[in-house]
């Protein structure tokens, strides 16, 4: 019979957490969400021995079991709880040579928990480079741990730590310290009332009261005497532990580490010099989002075209193949459509992903929230505002997630507030199909094409509504708030590609799923009531035939299938909305288009495809249908300079992600924000694109 | 800090010195620097200093745990333009933090 063993993996952020269970797991993990909450649960499973499996959890970087995020929180939450599934059998802390006394704080909270704990020191191959030395057995033996030096990147020490995994139940389940001994009246009434328990877990629980009310508690059988500290009491108490347990780990440091200063490597100083300089910090800064930008939508043209083409190609050799019925046109003029809109950007999020995650990797990031913090607090965000901003142009749902290591409630509401204002990979496939038809494909001074400069406009007004949301938000939203900024600046890596190409995988699966679900509901939804209707077919043909009895056979038929279309359920949910979107200058089939767009924004081209493709038998590309289709009213190309820019317009600003809408309720915890999103949004995009359309008309 | 500077001069310790530094400082320019309170917000680039004292209750205590705590030592590494926030090394950490934090926390220069 095959054994399990739980696995914790936790340490602090930057210590090389994620390469060391990439190391172990390799891409058997699965990312998932607690139950309940949107943070990221990611479980790996590792063969220890033929026999023996390691279930592995990367549980949230956090610098302490004093939790003060929602992330930390689950860390908390899982060693605590002997109940909880995850509960491990044997915790692994992970810590980095450089850092090491830090990352002891973390080890020896950990370790008073009672679980088997395994010291994992990462980055050991630098050690030598760095001038550290360390005294092993001694470490070991003050630690009251088996210490297994790794490096991830190289792979060393992985063998090792599986073996000690196995034989986790050999580990010591002592205490290396006794840091509650501040206050010993507290803590002795409370072993006193307590017995049974374990004094550090009590007082986790007691303390994390004041941050979060999660956590299973004792029954504290009617005596509130404990719980009853005052706030500034209990931080006082967490402070006094603090520095108890810094005061043994410089203890045993001060013995079993060596440092010789002189090896300590000017690289890092030299890069921080340049990267955080008050000119080349923002020059560099400057030209790395160029390059992204750019990047981005010069490599991506080719995949994006190549899959356009690819599906339509698909849909016609299923039309010719399968016999003609429902379920033929529900496969090549619904879903196959639905799903062609989704694929198609796949490369363009896959290369943003790529990229943040490098510089992510690198340690760059830090440095930009560094440069960029005191700028951003004028419109009432903080510096690390800046990567849900800039993770926004991929999705805002990840942004919103990003924003919360933010510690101002009041910054990070403003940040989750603007943060949809940011032109997300879901807005790329309306602006590119719409730009295409309505743009000129000239160059200016032969270089700069007017398609690119446009996309890049309607990046930047992205970038300056969301900037100006900010701060008319910051003005109007009153809420006290404290500067609590405080953000590590790790040292700089190259980034390892195995993670990188994990997390971009990760990232297009979540949201190809994620997205790809809604849109092929909404696809075959459309495909039903684009293709029925409360007419009688017999009748309308004959109709139709009758009122075009001199036009040709293929005229004929043509004026029947758009008939039939104008007749369907959803030709009559058009004509009800058409009074509102005709004065921004679209047809009842773009309503529909927004309408159901609302869902998400991908959707847009997706149901312009199936509408469009609904009772049209050749196989042709998105783009080319649109560009056919005519205006019922004025005549003329339907997607004109006039419509095109009020429709970009209105992608630009409306609140259109029912899923972003459900992320900002869960991290606000309420509906009052969501709903003043989608208002206020939708209103700015209503108006923005009205103004455009009757002046450009 | 009771190491001797000159032969002859043994009383003179290092904080007797300074003492008479600083009164002569007061003297002659009239400035106080008992007075002036020495916090990392008001370090240069490169200076270093040993965190004196902290407010506990406006300090967030990740900041704590990240090893700034009295004793331990501080240096500025880098200040962003207009002077915030402060790239600081404490205790081994890099770490930034806005001006009015560092404004709460006081050190001794070394």
């Amino acid at each position: 019979m095959a054994k399990q063993i739980h696995v914790a993996l936790i340490g602090n952020p930057n210590t090389g957490k994620t390469s060391l269970f990439n190391a172990l797991t390799g891409l058997n993990q699965q990312v998932g969400n607690y139950p309940g909450i949107t943070v990221e649960k990611k479980q790996g499973v590792c063969k220890l021995n033929h026999v023996t499996k390691a279930i592995v959890l990367d549980l949230p970087g956090t610098y302490s079991l004093n939790a003060s995020s929602l992330d930390e929180n689950v860390a908390i939450q899982v060693l605590l709880n002997k109940k909880d599934r995850d509960h491990p059998d044997v915790a692994v802390v992970i810590a980095d040579v450089e850092n090491l006394k830090r990352n002891l704080l973390l080890y020896t909270q950990i370790k008073d928990l009672g679980i088997p704990t395994i010291l994992c020191i990462n980055m050991a191959d630098q050690m030598k480079r760095k001038g550290i030395a360390l005294d092993i057995p001694y470490l070991e033996k003050k630690l009251r741990t088996k210490i297994i030096l790794t490096s991830a990147r190289k792979k060393d020490g992985i063998e090792d730590l599986k073996n000690t995994i196995l034989e986790y139940r050999s580990l010591s389940k002592e205490s290396c310290l006794d840091a509650l001994s501040f206050d010993q009246e507290y803590f002795a009434n409370l072993a006193k009332a307590f017995p049974q328990q374990s004094l550090y877990k009590l007082w986790l629980v007691i303390t994390q009261d004041v941050n979060f009310g999660k956590i299973e508690r004792p029954d504290w059988k009617g005596d509130t005497s404990f719980s009853v500290k005052s706030k500034t009491e209990l931080k006082r108490l967490q402070h006094k532990e603090t520095v108890k347990r810094y005061h043994f780990i410089n203890g045993i440091l001060k013995e079993g580490m060596q440092v010789d200063l002189s090896a300590a490597t000017g690289i890092r100083s030299r890069l921080d010099y340049i990267l955080t300089h008050h000119i080349w910090g923002y020059v560099i800064f400057f030209v790395v989002l160029l390059v992204i930008f750019q990047a981005i939508y010069d490599w991506s043209q080719y995949p994006m075209d190549f899959i356009d083409e690819g599906f339509a190609w698909l849909s016609g050799f299923l039309t010719s193949v399968m016999p003609e019925g429902p379920v033929s046109g529900l496969l090549t003029e619904g879903i196959l459509p639905g799903l062609g809109g989704i694929v198609i950007f796949i490369p363009q999020i896959a290369l943003l992903f790529l990229f943040l995650s490098v510089l992510e990797e690198t340690g760059y990031m830090s440095r930009v929230v560094f440069l960029m913090d005191r700028i951003m607090r004028r419109f009432g965000l903080s510096g690390k505002s800046v990567v849900p901003l800039m993770s926004g142009t991929a999705c805002a749902i990840p942004a919103v997630m990003a924003t919360r290591n933010i510690e101002s409630w009041k910054e990070r509401l403003i940040t989750i507030l603007v943060v949809p204002f940011t032109t997300c990979s879901a807005r790329l496939p309306v602006y590119l199909i719409i730009i295409s038809l309505v743009i000129p494909n000239q160059k200016v001074l032969g270089i700069i094409g007017y398609q690119s400069l446009t996309l890049m406009a309607l990046y930047i007004l992205g970038f300056v509504t969301a900037i100006g949301a900010a701060w008319i938000l910051n003005t109007v939203i009153k809420i006290p708030s404290r500067s609590l900024f405080v953000i590590e600046m790790p040292s700089y890596k190259l980034p390892m590609l195995k993670n990188v190409v994990i997390t971009v995988i990760e990232k297009v699966k979540a949201f190809v799923f994620g997205a790809g679900k809604i849109i092929f509901a909404i696809s075959i939804i459309l495909w039903v009531l684009a293709s029925y209707g409360p007419y009688d077919t017999e009748e309308l043909k004959q109709t139709i035939y009758a009122q075009s009895q001199n036009a040709s056979p293929e005229e004929q038929e043509y004026a029947f299938a758009a008939a039939k279309l104008e007749n369907s359920y959803i030709g009559h949910l058009g004509k009800a909305i058409q009074p509102v979107v005709a004065p921004l200058g679209y047809d009842w089939k773009v309503g529909i288009a927004i309408l159901s767009s609302f869902a998400a924004r991908e959707v847009f081209v997706g149901t312009l495809a199936t509408i469009y493709s609904v009772g049209n038998d050749e196989e042709e590309t998105i783009r080319n249908r649109m560009a056919a289709e005519v205006n019922p009213i004025l005549g003329g190309p339907m997607f004109n300079l006039a419509s095109g820019i009020s429709l970009l317009l209105f992608y630009a600003f409306a609140m259109q992600c029912m899923s972003t809408l459900a992320i900002v309720k869960k991290e606000t915890l309420s509906w009052k924000w969501p709903m003043l999103q989608l208002l206020a949004m939708t209103i700015i995009a209503y108006l923005a694109a009205l103004l455009a359309y009757q002046l450009l008309k | 800090m009771n190491s001797t500077l000159y032969k002859g001069f043994e009383n003179i310790t290092n904080e007797v010195l300074v003492r008479g530094i600083k009164t002569a400082i007061f003297v002659l320019f009239k400035i106080n620097l008992n007075k002036v309170k020495r916090t990392i917000a008001t370090l240069r680039r490169g200076e270093k200093g040993i965190i004196d004292k902290l407010p506990i209750d406006r300090i967030p205590l990740k900041l704590l745990e990240m090893g700034c705590l009295p004793g331990n030592e501080v240096e500025l590494v880098q200040r962003a333009p207009l002077a915030c926030p402060l790239y600081l090394k404490i205790n081994g950490s890099h770490i930034a933090i806005r001006k009015e934090t560092a404004e709460l926390i006081e050190i001794d220069l070394i």
